[in-house]
């Protein structure tokens, strides 16, 4: 009897710290419990993000051909020696040409399907499909097709077949660069490749313009077609369409795969992430002057994402509607 | 880094109700929407004709639309092929998709949930550490990451192919983003009853965001199939490479056999159009909710 007395007694007791465990188990834990979640991922970061790149930094000024481990500095020489090579200049020359090409054509064509998406009933989700399935395609696989089945420069290439069908010779679209042909070929393989990824975003920003303003506009008697695009349709896609473009640009600026299978071996059309391979995984393996290329790249990728997110308004916050 | 706003699917049918056109209008639309999808299918259809045909017929002297006999038998070339080891290249992806996947999804996903949901004085300044990593794409900084791989000899192994790109600020700040807005009363009540911030994690959190992991999965399941430039670095050696590197090195092969690599290729994008027609839903509502992948 008396066991139970004293369990019963001593049951309200616990009671109160009880509930208040839950309490205190909240704020008590939570800094322990913080890092048991982030720890894991924190730790990779430190490891496998911030100590390369500071080592990187390092690296950049330092003699380190074949070696990781360099013992003498040489200050800004590999800063120097980089941006004297005309290759790698080059390579944002090549950059830019590409950017020129495909940020408007992809915005373009992204729009123009999802609008045609947006305003079909019949088979929508088909065609969307369609649309979205090469974004599940690789680079590689699609450069591939491009290089030996469409734009072949061969005879039984299916662009040289249609062109023979109208008694044009052979182009070779990748083998010569003058005239750039090769351009045409990198510029529809990409476009293929992404605009369907574009096209969803644009959809979802479509479906979430309000039904009023089309109202509105057309009893202020705004024409459907051109007019309800340019002054309803267009305006209310600001957002999207900004934060498409910067996105755009930064892909385009880590282009890699397709160049690399395309023109791996040509000496014209080589992007900035391919000529740095070669500097740092190629024939010298200088990892110093590679590494200098890959700060100067972060640092003019950085100056692009800040300066046009500055420009457009991009990333501050409360732009989705 | 937009959040779309999460009902996005609400409206359409309203919307597309209104915009009706005319017969001509929508036989104007349909045929330009059949038109354009038809050249998107395109290279797909390059695809499957180039796997299935001889080479004699590939290379013929006319373009022919269709092969006369389809050649089954092309299925198996690419792994008797001795100039590239297919076989291992395709079981690598598998593994490092699979591993890359699961690794990403359980690192990010415990680390956004800490970030967003477990209050601690400075996880703000973790979470601008996170942030900065943000702002540099990780392509450029392959270099980097390569030498310190090296120095740890991964080069040519599962390690060196998987753990570098496990840490990715992108996943992280997007579970983060998604537990903000996740029903803070379904946790309380689990803990009220007793769970840890784990075992509410664990028990209550994550069975109730499937969806989004799912969509998560699938995003990076794609991306870790066709990352090209991460396993061209790290796979030196053969054994290594992954299918893609594969399908790389027989475009620089001497010797060219049209059928065995369409074949090649049509078996490395096999996996991802079972996943994008059986995961569109997920992939879909993963690219339109968190708004944009790397």
């Amino acid at each position: 009897m008396s066991t139970t007395t004293e369990i019963d007694l001593a049951n309200p007791a616990p009671a109160k710290p009880a509930q208040a465990r839950p309490r205190r188990g909240l704020r008590g834990n939570a800094t322990l419990n913080f890092w048991l979640f982030t720890g894991p991922f924190l730790i990779g970061l430190i490891v496998f993000v911030f100590v390369p790149m500071g080592w990187s930094i390092y690296l950049s000024f330092f003699e380190a051909r074949f070696t990781v481990s360099p013992s003498s500095f040489i200050g800004l020489d590999n800063y120097k020696a980089i941006l004297d090579n005309p290759d790698f200049t080059g390579s944002l020359v090549t950059f830019t040409v590409f950017a020129a090409f495909i940020v408007p054509t992809t915005w373009a064509l992204s729009l123009g399907l999802a609008l045609l998406v947006h305003r079909i009933r019949f088979m929508k989700a088909f065609f969307r499909s369609v649309f979205f399935l090469p974004t599940a395609v690789s680079y590689v696989a699609a450069a591939l097709v491009w290089k030996m089945s469409m734009f072949n420069g061969v005879r039984f290439g299916l662009a040289n077949t249609i062109l023979s069908w109208f008694g044009v010779d052979n182009v070779a679209w990748l083998a010569n660069p003058d005239p750039p042909w090769y351009w045409l070929v990198i510029v529809t393989l990409r476009l293929w490749l992404q605009a369907g990824f574009y096209m969803i975003l644009f959809l979802a920003a479509l479906q979430n313009i309000p039904a009023e303003l089309y109202e509105a506009a057309s009893i202020d008697g705004a024409r459907p077609g051109w007019q309800t695009f340019r002054y309803i349709t267009l305006p209310q896609l600001r957002a999207t369409s900004t934060a498409v473009i910067l996105l755009l640009l930064i892909a385009a600026y880590q282009a890699f795969d397709e160049f690399w299978n395309l023109l791996g071996k040509a000496t014209w059309g080589q992007p900035p992430l391919v000529e740095l391979y070669k500097t740092a995984l190629g024939e010298n393996q200088d990892y110093g002057q590679g590494s200098a290329g890959a700060v100067i790249l972060t640092l003019l990728i950085l100056i692009i994402t800040l300066f046009q997110g500055k420009l457009m308004g991009f990333g501050r916050g409360e732009e989705s509607k | 880094m937009t959040t779309t706003a999460p009902d996005v699917r609400k409206t359409p049918a309203k919307n597309a109700k209104k915009k009706r056109g005319g017969i001509i209008g929508n036989t104007g639309l349909y045929l330009a929407t059949g038109v354009a999808a038809l050249l998107f299918l395109i290279p797909f259809y390059l695809i499957v004709r180039n796997a299935l045909m001889t080479d004699p017929e590939i290379t013929g002297e006319n373009w022919k639309w269709f092969p006369t006999d389809i050649q089954w038998g092309n299925i198996t070339e690419p792994f008797k092929d001795e100039t590239v080891d297919f076989g291992r290249a395709l079981w690598n992806s598998w593994v490092v998709a699979i591993l890359h996947t699961s690794g990403i999804l359980l690192i990010c996903s415990l680390a956004g949930y800490g970030l967003a949901r477990i209050p601690y004085k400075h996880a703000n300044k973790v979470f601008y550490g996170v942030l900065v990593t943000l702002m540099i794409p990780t392509a450029v900084t392959f270099v980097p990451s390569f030498v310190l791989v090296s120095s740890l000899g991964w080069v040519d192994s599962y390690r060196g192919l998987i753990i570098p790109g496990l840490f990715s600020g992108f996943t992280c700040f997007l579970f983060r983003q998604y537990f903000l807005g996740f029903p803070k009363e379904l946790e309380e009540a689990a803990r009220v009853d007793g769970l840890s911030y784990w075992g509410a994690y664990w028990r209550v959190v994550v069975p109730n965001s499937l969806n989004f992991f799912a969509a998560m999965a699938t995003i990076t399941f794609i991306s870790g199939w066709n990352s090209f430039l991460w396993p061209l670095v790290i796979g030196q050696d053969p054994s290594a490479w992954t299918i893609q590197v594969a399908l790389s090195a027989y475009m620089t092969n001497q010797t060219v056999n049209y059928h065995l690599i369409f074949m090649s290729t049509a078996i490395s994008i096999l996996p991802l159009v079972l996943v994008f027609l059986f995961l569109q839903r997920w992939l879909v509502q993963g690219i339109a909710q968190t708004g944009i992948k790397g």
